[in-house]
């Protein structure tokens, strides 16, 4: 078999470090020599370069389409449109199906890939993508999502309609919580597009392979779900496709729907030569599904105390032309639409629609980040009518074990709120700026202010994330683990095909072998399809679930070795600890080298999750989350008033993670998640004008630098969750959620402005 | 067109560039050193950061032919043979390291600011390192990194 130069390879683990400790990153080495093989590093003598011809419009016609100008550049060896994809011509994930591999005479949203060009240079690809021909019949787009609810039948951007989902959840009698509350707040509330901006850009390497199949290196989050629907679309069989993780430069969601896999295996297959993809920044904005954007109508109403009795809340999700994940999505934002309080009667009506604005999917948060915003934005309110404190009215209506939430689900492990509130509450503040240093304002080195109009504010946020898939959903991982002896010492290969995406699953991979195996050398394997289905990097579920088919399968591994020893020595009590393997009574009778010997011992081991229930259609009732977890933040920030430039002073964040695995992976994640948070809440969002994206770049899509993001102040809790391994409880997700609302209310807090709408813009905070 | 550049210490002739191509484009595609990250190409993002001549530069918006007869320094070349960089060792160690995609940009510039200031304050490493994104880390690990790396290229 051919292999591209700089393949994904195994990786050995360095040193020891188990469970609960934070060993360096087997992969840290390479990445930090420059030598770690991402997708877009990729390279194999003869190999072409692909290139996409996507839509300029929004919704369009096509008319005609000539590519004969293409193929006439000398160096263009194929130009593909849908005639010639070779098996079925719609794909998605989710079982949907119905989005265009390439094009079908129409056109859904702008950047919908319509053609293909391999050529062997890539600029020459890109020129012969602008020589296709194409005549367009623009139509005027579908763009509101509002007006889609109003009317599905009447705004249909694809056969399945203008409504993705209508998930309504329904407990106790609104009605009757009206005549109960003594105050009512309402709120409007808007969340705009947020993009992933992942910084590695999809890319990846499809080589024809002998078997008439295809070998196929990708940048994905999750390589068995693209399997199955990159098969059928080229024809080829499930085991003729031959995936390989090539290594990712971040996901974070948008790595979840496919992007270039058909594309390059239909070039490959049709050139019989390996073929590179790989976007540049503007073709990564439309080659990736973003966050939903979402309108949000709450009304609260409470007893004067601020002790929460009803809620109304509809909340819109415009997910774009195609199905993508929006099905979950709007399940995530219907029962977790008002977050970790106890209301007695509610009502929430969720809606996903079709529209030819960007397409939306997997965003981390998933769902539950928006309503967030909303019903974290609306305690604030809740407390102004009140006359309470922030803290105070959070306090008072926090779920903890045993509470039940509005997919009528009793939470059954501990979800200690209110003292994570009170923890945050007292953490200590940061001191007032520094103003001999004008970086420590807002507007920093630009100079803006030397102090004067500077507001300082405090808000809070919480937040309440599910864990691992949802409403009944088969959830699984799965994991190879081979012992034997190498070398003289005990090495043990774990092999899954679980996406490493940044987030340290393949550190905490050999923790949990050194733990289980008592030994130190662990080697991991790449990734790929040679192993079963891990599911997907996303959801905050692959330490329990990767994690979890890791110990299993380490676990089967262990008992056998020990059935070995056990019969050898005729004892009954041992264990592995410390490359021996020990008897309770009798201390270490041999090292582990010696009781395997020549011997392999390797099992594989699938890891389910206890199962789900689906939401009841009317009512939206059901068990329909395995874990739930929490995260909140106090967010401390100075305002220049004047000119409406935010610099967040601090962020601090409690975290309750069952198990901490490896700190220093956690706290990364809690960081970053709460950095993407923070980028949502004062600078992103993919500007849309008539379904056209108006800031395709990071000139003008703003992610948080290192001047934007504060010094944080983490405490992390660890109350265990009998249900999961090690107790654990997934972790990335969380403070994505809480850090936004916390500092769109500190900005409040500082302005006195209402602020209903992420990302705040200096103009709303001066208007 | 044929380009003449010392990259890493050692003198290099690549032939057959086009004119359009970047100095990044070079390095990855043409001389196998794919360290020096693509992930905006516009400069926005540092990640393709090099020493051009000792001084710190985006690969992506320097043109092939400006590195004519220049000395380039990537990623690749910071460690001495198997030996990290304390640099690249404290990325590691400090868990500034996720994805890594933006690592050998950020490397490349925490290098350079250490070896300009071997002390440098809070302020002076989040100013060095504002023009390089990082999507993973909220940039704490990253502060840290800096801090230890400066630490122990004081005690070397």
């Amino acid at each position: 078999m051919a292999v591209p130069v700089k393949s994904p390879g195994r990786v050995a683990a360095p040193g020891g470090g188990g469970v609960g400790e934070s060993p360096l990153r087997p992969d840290g080495a390479l990445k930090v020599a420059g030598e770690f093989a991402y997708a877009s590093d990729l390279w194999m003598d003869g190999m072409l370069w692909g290139s996409t011809l996507r839509s300029p419009h929004a919704r369009a016609r096509i008319v005609a389409l000539n590519i004969g100008p293409a193929l006439a550049l000398p160096g263009v060896r194929a130009v593909l449109t849908s005639d010639d994809v070779p098996g079925k011509k719609y794909f998605g994930i989710d079982h949907t199906e119905d989005q265009p591999v390439l094009a079908i005479g129409e056109v859904r949203h702008q950047g919908e890939p319509v053609a293909l060009v391999a050529a062997d240079h890539p600029e020459t690809a890109r020129r012969a993508v602008e020589l296709i021909d194409v005549e367009w019949d623009v139509l005027e787009p579908i763009t509101d999502a509002r007006a889609v609810v109003a009317d599905p039948g009447l705004h249909r951007v694809q056969q399945r309609g203008g409504i993705v989902r209508y998930q309504p959840v329904r407990v106790g009698s609104v009605e009757r919580g009206r005549e109960e509350a003594e105050v009512v707040v309402t709120g409007d509330y808007e969340v705009g597009i947020q993009d992933q901006a992942f910084l590695g850009p999809e890319a990846g390497l499809a080589v024809p392979a002998e078997d008439g199949g295809l070998d196929l290196y990708v940048a994905t989050q999750w390589i068995h779900n693209d399997l199955k629907q990159i098969a059928p679309c080229l024809g080829l069989r499930d085991d003729q496709v031959h995936m390989t993780m090539a290594g990712v430069g971040g996901a974070f969601g948008g790595r979840e729907d496919l992007s270039m896999q058909i594309h390059a295996g239909m070039l490959a297959l049709h050139t019989g030569r390996p073929v590179k993809m790989s976007y540049n920044r503007y073709e990564s904005f439309f080659g990736h599904v973003h966050r939903h954007p979402a309108l949000m109508r709450y009304e609260y109403g409470a007893k004067r105390d601020g002790t929460l009795v009803y809620a109304d809340v509809e909340i819109i999700l415009d997910g774009g032309a195609y199905t993508s994940s929006t099905m979950n999505v709007v399940g995530n934002a219907a029962s977790l639409g008002v977050g970790p309080y106890e209301i007695p009667h509610i009502k929430i009506d969720a809606y996903g629609v079709y529209t030819n604005n960007p397409p939306c999917g997997a965003m981390r948060g998933f769902g539950a980040v928006q309503a967030c915003f909303a019903y974290e934005s609306m305690m604030d309110r809740l407390a102004e009518a009140c006359g309470i404190g922030p803290v105070e009215v959070r306090h008072r209506n926090a779920v903890a074990q045993g509470s039940v939430l509005a997919n009528g689900q009793v939470i059954d492990s501990p979800a200690p709120l209110a003292e994570m509130l009170e923890r945050l509450e007292a953490m200590p503040l940061p001191g007032v700026a520094d103003l001999t240093d004008l970086r420590n304002l807002p507007g920093g080195a630009s100079q803006t202010t030397h102090g004067e109009g500077v507001v300082r504010g405090i808000g809070y946020g919480v937040g309440l994330k599910n864990i691992c898939f949802s409403e009944g959903f088969d959830d699984l991982s799965t994991a190879r683990v081979r012992l034997e002896v190498i070398g003289g010492e005990p090495t043990a290969l774990v092999h899954t095909a679980a996406a490493e995406v940044g987030q340290g699953l393949v550190t905490l991979k050999a923790q949990i072998a050194r733990t289980e195996l008592g030994i130190e050398r662990v080697v991991i394997a790449p990734a790929d399809n040679r192993v079963g289905d891990a599911g997907s990097s996303s959801a905050s579920r692959q330490s329990y679930m990767t994690g979890g088919a890791v110990k299993t399968a380490c676990e089967a591994v262990r008992a056998r070795v020990l059935d070995l020893a056990g019969a050898r020595f005729g004892l009954d009590d041992l264990t592995l600890l410390g490359g021996s393997v020990v008897s309770r009574a009798q201390g270490a009778v041999a090292t582990l080298a010696e009781v395997l010997g020549d011997a392999v011992v390797e099992e594989t081991r699938e890891y389910h999750h206890r199962p789900t229930q689906p939401m009841d259609p009317a009512t939206g009732q059901g068990n329909s989350h395995t874990q739930l977890a929490l995260c909140v933040h106090r967010a401390v920030v100075d305002v220049d008033v004047d000119l409406g430039l935010v610099k967040v002073v601090e962020l601090a964040a409690v975290q309750d993670v069952g198990k901490i695995l490896n700190r220093l992976s956690l706290e990364g994640q809690i960081h970053g998640g709460s950095a993407q948070g923070l980028g949502l809440a004062v600078m992103e969002e993919i500007v849309v004008q008539d379904g056209l994206v108006r800031n395709p770049s990071f000139t003008d899509y703003l992610i948080p630098t290192i001047l934007d993001m504060p010094p944080m102040r983490l405490d992390i809790l660890e109350n265990p969750d009998p249900n999961a391994p090690y107790g654990l409880r997934g972790a990335g997700e969380p403070p994505t959620l809480s850090s936004t609302p916390a500092i769109v209310a500190a900005v409040r807090d500082a302005t006195g402005k209402a602020l209903t709408r992420v990302p705040v813009r200096p103009e709303h905070i001066v208007a | 067109m044929r380009v003449n550049l010392t990259v890493n210490g050692s003198p290099a002739t690549v032939d057959d560039v086009w004119e359009g191509e970047s100095l990044l484009y070079v390095l990855r595609e043409r001389m196998g050193l794919p360290g020096s990250k693509n992930a905006c190409e516009q400069g926005e993002c540092g990640s393709c950061t090099v020493y051009l001549d000792g001084v710190p530069a985006c690969a992506c918006l320097v043109a092939a032919g400006q590195a004519e007869g220049r000395e380039v320094r990537t990623v690749e070349g910071l460690a001495e043979g198997d030996r990290l960089d304390a640099v690249q060792e404290a990325f590691v160690e400090a868990g500034a390291v996720q994805c890594g995609f933006c690592t050998p940009g950020l490397v490349v510039q925490s290098h350079d600011l250490i070896e300009r200031v071997p002390d440098p304050s809070d302020a002076e490493i989040r100013e060095a390192l504002a023009g390089n994104l990082c999507r993973c880390t909220g940039y704490e690990k990253i502060m840290d990194a800096v801090r230890l790396a400066a630490r122990r290229k004081a005690t070397r």
